[in-house]
Parts: structure tokens; sequence; C-alpha cells
């Protein structure tokens, strides 16, 4: 009896397609562009340096001259939230790319290589998994010294299982195709398959943690610069300026409500692409 | 089992960060004008002499010992300051616990069995808002709102009324809500489509039966996973509550002792996070084979 095999084509749903069926991630992307746009020309468009003081006009609220009111040291808010968007930025990219460079590797060997490796590197991570998160990073910025760069370290390193995780279980999928097995018999190094053939086909998963993790790097560096322990005065970084902000809360809201939005907005837009992503990718996971 | 390996790899991690710190413990402990023959009695007396892997010993022998050393600021022993400390955050991280599964629990079945109702669209909005709210900026709002606008709560503080309570609290609970929300919400709504819901629907059960005796009980075990993992969020978020709020718990003792470099105290708390958070998972994973009993059959 003959077979017939049906092929079920594999749809690549577009960037287009994705925003067009999912508002909800076309309203995040937007959002995420609009930030990451005022973030790159804040000398640009903000009103004023964000390190300029003048204390005749401290603590006033939103007016037409300062549009989101000024701090203790009668600094515009809004220019100091636009520069500070770019600090947030840059530390959330550079922390998601330590953790993506050393969690990443470290789970492309775990599943290429299996056996030892895979158990060492997998109870590496459990164990790092059994601090959580946030107070990983604390610990490392409590031994490191409170700076910018340390932050983007210890929240690199805190992020550094999930990475693992996700691309070892992407890798172990990908290595038990048959390209894979071909570019073995064929002779092929190592090295060039895990490279030309495994890496570019697990990368999906990896692109949906980024945005998420992102996400998250973003609110454990503003939470540490809240406590002190990153961005330092007088660098312009929301959670450093709702942590400068505090004592002034009764009398100078607008210092402590408009960068916490800041916050708000951008990682409710990070979550919200990050969402669609894995929808689009992963459309088992879709509710 | 793996969770005693896992917490010796801890305590390498913990003792590791500590060993890569710049300066000298002894001239934290004495002071920079300390004498040195000072100095030296007190690294002697501490240890740090010997080679890092001899020293790793007997903080390790120490440890499990329950003995984390003296505090460098106070000089009482550090079990004594976590003991005093910890019964504040163990109450803040409960009551969070407890508020968010009271919460999210109820929100996401009521937004499973309506889906794209007024119900749904706002339990989704809490979700994704209260996700992406930072606990420090959420704290010091609702202290600007409930504590100086309105004056119903005080401010900071835990000098015994339940009034102190309701603030950190809801606080601590917002994210943890918003995580259980959607997992209940997504779990239920698999389970919802499932052949024998259906099958309890064709024999007449009544819809509210099916939702809890028969969906919600087969949707626990995510659920549950998700409510594990929370408290690890709900840790750290403790430490960042109790600085706000002037919680007298071992978050702030943290935050404290980071500030004033009592090294000691900082390795103490993390231990004891880390400990707390192990102990949670394992509560986790025996209620798995309660709520589902097929896993007891598989592995007894």
């Amino acid at each position: 009896m003959a077979t017939t095999s049906k092929v079920i084509p594999q749809r690549r749903r577009s960037w287009f397609a994705l925003m067009r069926s999912s508002p909800r991630t076309a309203i995040g992307a937007v959002v995420l562009a609009i930030i990451v746009m005022a973030a790159v020309f804040a000398e640009g468009i903000s009103p004023y340096p964000p390190n300029q003081q003048n204390l005749r006009s401290r603590l006033q609220p939103p007016s037409a001259e300062h549009l989101l009111g000024t701090d203790h040291f009668g600094r515009d808010v809004l220019s100091r939230i636009i520069y500070g968007g770019r600090v947030s930025l840059q530390v959330g990219f550079i922390a998601v790319g330590i953790a993506l460079a050393i969690g990443g590797l470290m789970g492309l060997l775990a599943a290429f290589y299996g056996r030892w490796v895979d158990s060492t590197v997998s109870f590496f991570v459990d164990v790092l998994l059994a601090l959580p998160g946030f107070l990983l990073a604390l610990a490392i910025v409590a031994a490191l010294g409170p700076s910018l760069t340390n932050v983007m370290i210890a929240v690199g390193i805190a992020n550094v299982p999930q990475f693992a995780r996700i691309t070892r279980s992407a890798v172990l999928q990908v290595i038990e195709m048959d390209f894979v097995t071909a570019a073995h018999a064929a002779g092929s190094r190592d090295q060039r398959i895990m490279f030309r053939h495994v890496v570019p086909n697990s990368l999906s998963p990896v692109i949906v943690q980024v945005t998420l993790s992102l996400a998250g790097a973003i609110l454990a560096a503003a939470g540490l610069s809240f406590l002190g322990l990153g961005a330092q005065p007088p660098t312009a970084e929301w959670g450093s300026m709702l942590n400068s902000a505090r004592p002034y809360i009764r009398d100078a809201h607008w210092a402590v409500t408009f960068p916490g939005l800041a916050i708000v907005v951008t990682v409710l837009a990070l979550n919200m692409v990050g969402d669609g992503l894995r929808d689009a990718l992963d459309p088992r996971r879709r509710d | 089992m793996l969770l005693i390996p896992i917490l010796f790899g801890v305590t390498v991690i913990v003792f590791g960060i500590m060993v890569l710190t710049p300066g000298d413990p002894a001239i934290l402990m004495l002071g920079e004008n300390a004498p040195q023959e000072d100095l030296a009695a007190l690294r002697e007396r501490l240890g740090l002499n010997e080679p890092v892997y001899v020293q790793y010993g007997i903080w390790l022998a120490r440890i499990v010992q329950l003995d984390f050393g003296r505090s460098i600021r106070s000089g009482r022993p550090v079990t004594d300051e976590i003991t005093a400390r910890l019964p504040a955050t163990v109450e803040l991280a409960l009551l969070a616990t407890l508020l968010a599964i009271a919460v999210g629990v109820p929100l996401g079945v009521i937004s499973a069995t309506r889906p794209n109702s007024a119900v749904d669209h706002t339990a989704t909005v809490v979700a994704f808002t209260g996700l992406a709210m930072p606990v420090f900026w959420q704290g010091l709002i609702m202290i600007l709102l409930f504590a100086l606008v309105l004056g119903w709560f005080p401010p900071s503080g835990r000098l015994g009324g339940w009034e102190y309570y309701v603030l950190p609290t809801i606080t601590l609970g917002t994210s943890a809500i918003a995580a259980i929300t959607r997992m209940t919400r997504a779990t239920m709504l698999e389970t919802l489509s499932q052949d024998y819901v259906r099958t309890a629907r064709s024999k007449g059960v009544r819809e509210r039966s099916i939702t809890y005796r028969h969906a919600l009980r087969n949707a626990m075990i995510p659920i549950v996973t998700v409510i594990g993992l929370q408290f690890g969020a709900l840790l750290s978020g403790a430490v960042i509550t109790e600085t706000i709020f002037s919680w007298p718990g071992i978050g702030r003792l943290a935050i404290d002792a980071i500030r004033s470099k009592d090294f000691p105290v900082v390795q103490g708390v993390v231990m004891v996070f880390a400990l707390m958070y192990a102990f949670v998972n394992l509560v986790t994973d025996v209620l798995y084979a309660y709520l589902d009993p097929r896993l007891k059959t598989r592995y007894s």
C-alpha cells in the first residue's frame, strides 16, 4: 500500500504579521521604540542638561517650564528621566549580554557534549538557582563594592542560570535533528557544527529569554541603585533618582512618581514584546 | 537527594564571593589605625593566614553548627542578630504569600472560566502591571497615598498593631499576585478543555463543582510550582520592602551590613535566605505527591 506523506510547511510569522495579530505586542513594541529613541537622542530632546542645578527652583511642581517638575537640587525631572533611560537600557543590555555569553556557552557545551560536562553544568546551574537572583546579585555587589559596572556584572551573573537552562534545552532538541547527524557524518569539526548549524537553529527561545530578562535586569539594576549600591550621584538613573527623592516625597511627589512610572512603562513594554514573541515562536504556550 | 550537595555548592559560592572582596577583614574590624601586632593577632585568630581552602573548611565546620562568626559592627554573634530579626521577615513573607494565594488563585480561576470578559481583561491588566511594578516604587507610592495623604496606615515600623502589616504585605505580595493569577489562568484554561471536564459536564455535574473539584485540583501542580518560585522573589522583595518600611527583619539587616561592610552578617543572611528557599522548594516537592497521587505511586 502506498503511503502518502503529508508535509506541513513551517510558516515563519513575519514581524509585521505578529504585530497585526497581537495588538498588545504592537503597543509594547511602539512604546519600546519610543523609549530607545529617546535614550539614543537624549541630547537633542531633553530640555535641560541632566545635572544642571538651579537651587532657586528646587522642588517645583510640573509646569510649562519643567514639564515633570524639579528635584531637590532644582534639576529637571524630565531631562533626568530621559538620560536615566539611557543608563537603565545600557545596564540592562550589558547585564543580559554577560548572562547570554556565559549562560549560553554553558548550555551549549552541556547539551552538545553531554555526560560529565552536562552533569557539571547542570549542578552549577542548580546551585546558582538555589539563591534567589536578586539576592545573588546583592551579595556580589556587596563584595565588589557599589558601582554601576559592578551592578551590570552582578545582575549578569544572577541571570546566567536562566540562559544556561534555556540554551541547553533548545540545543538538546536541535542536536537530535538529521542535519546535525549529517554534519557529523561529513566530518565537520565540533566547533563548526556548534556555531554554523546548532546555534542558529536554537536561537528562538533564547531571543524570547533575552527580551524577558532585559525587563528583569532593568528592575534588578534599578533596585540595587535604589538601595545605594548601583549608580552613584549625580548620575541620572531611575533607581537612584527614586532613592534621592525619597526624603522629599511629601513635598515633591513628582520626583518619585515619574521616574517610577518610567520603569513601569519600560518593563511593561518589554514584557508585552517578550510575551508576543514567545507566543509567536512557541504557539503551545499561547493562552 | 540533591538538596545537600546543592546547599554545599551554595556555601562555596557565598564563601567565594566574600573571599573576592577587596580589603582586609582585620582592618575592617579593628580600624585602619590599629597597631600592626593587634592586626596580626586577629588575622591569626580568624585563620586569615591559612590557605583559602583551609579557611573554607574552618568556615564550613562553623556554619554547619549555625555559627556564622561575630558581627564586625556590633561584635555580637551573627546567629543572635539573625535570630532576633528572622521572625519579622518570616511573618512578612508568609503574610504576603497568603495574600498572593488568596487573591491570585481566585482571580485566575474567574478569569479562565470567563475568558474575554471584563473580569478577564481586568485580571490581565492587573497581572501585567503587577509584574512590571518595581517593589521599591510601589512601596513609596503606597506610603504617599495611604500613610501621608489619607493617613489610614502608619508609614513605617512594626510596633505590634495589624495596621503596621497592611502596606508592607500588599507591597511585597503584589508581584506574586500577578504571577499566580497568570499561571492559574493559563493552567485552568488548559485543564478546562480536557476530556474529563467535558465528560463531567455531559454527566450534568454542576459548573462550580467542575471548576473547583475537577479542574482546579488538576491545575494545582503548576500553580504550586509558581508559588514556590515566587517565594524566592518574595525573599528578594523583602530586602527592599523592609528597607522602605523600616521593618526590622533580616533583609534590612543585610542592607545595613552591606553598607557598613559587615561581611559575616552578609554571609549569614544570604545563607539563611538560601536555606529558607531550599526548605520551601522541598515543601513544594512534597506537595506534588499530595496533589498528584500518580507521582507518589511512581516513586514509591
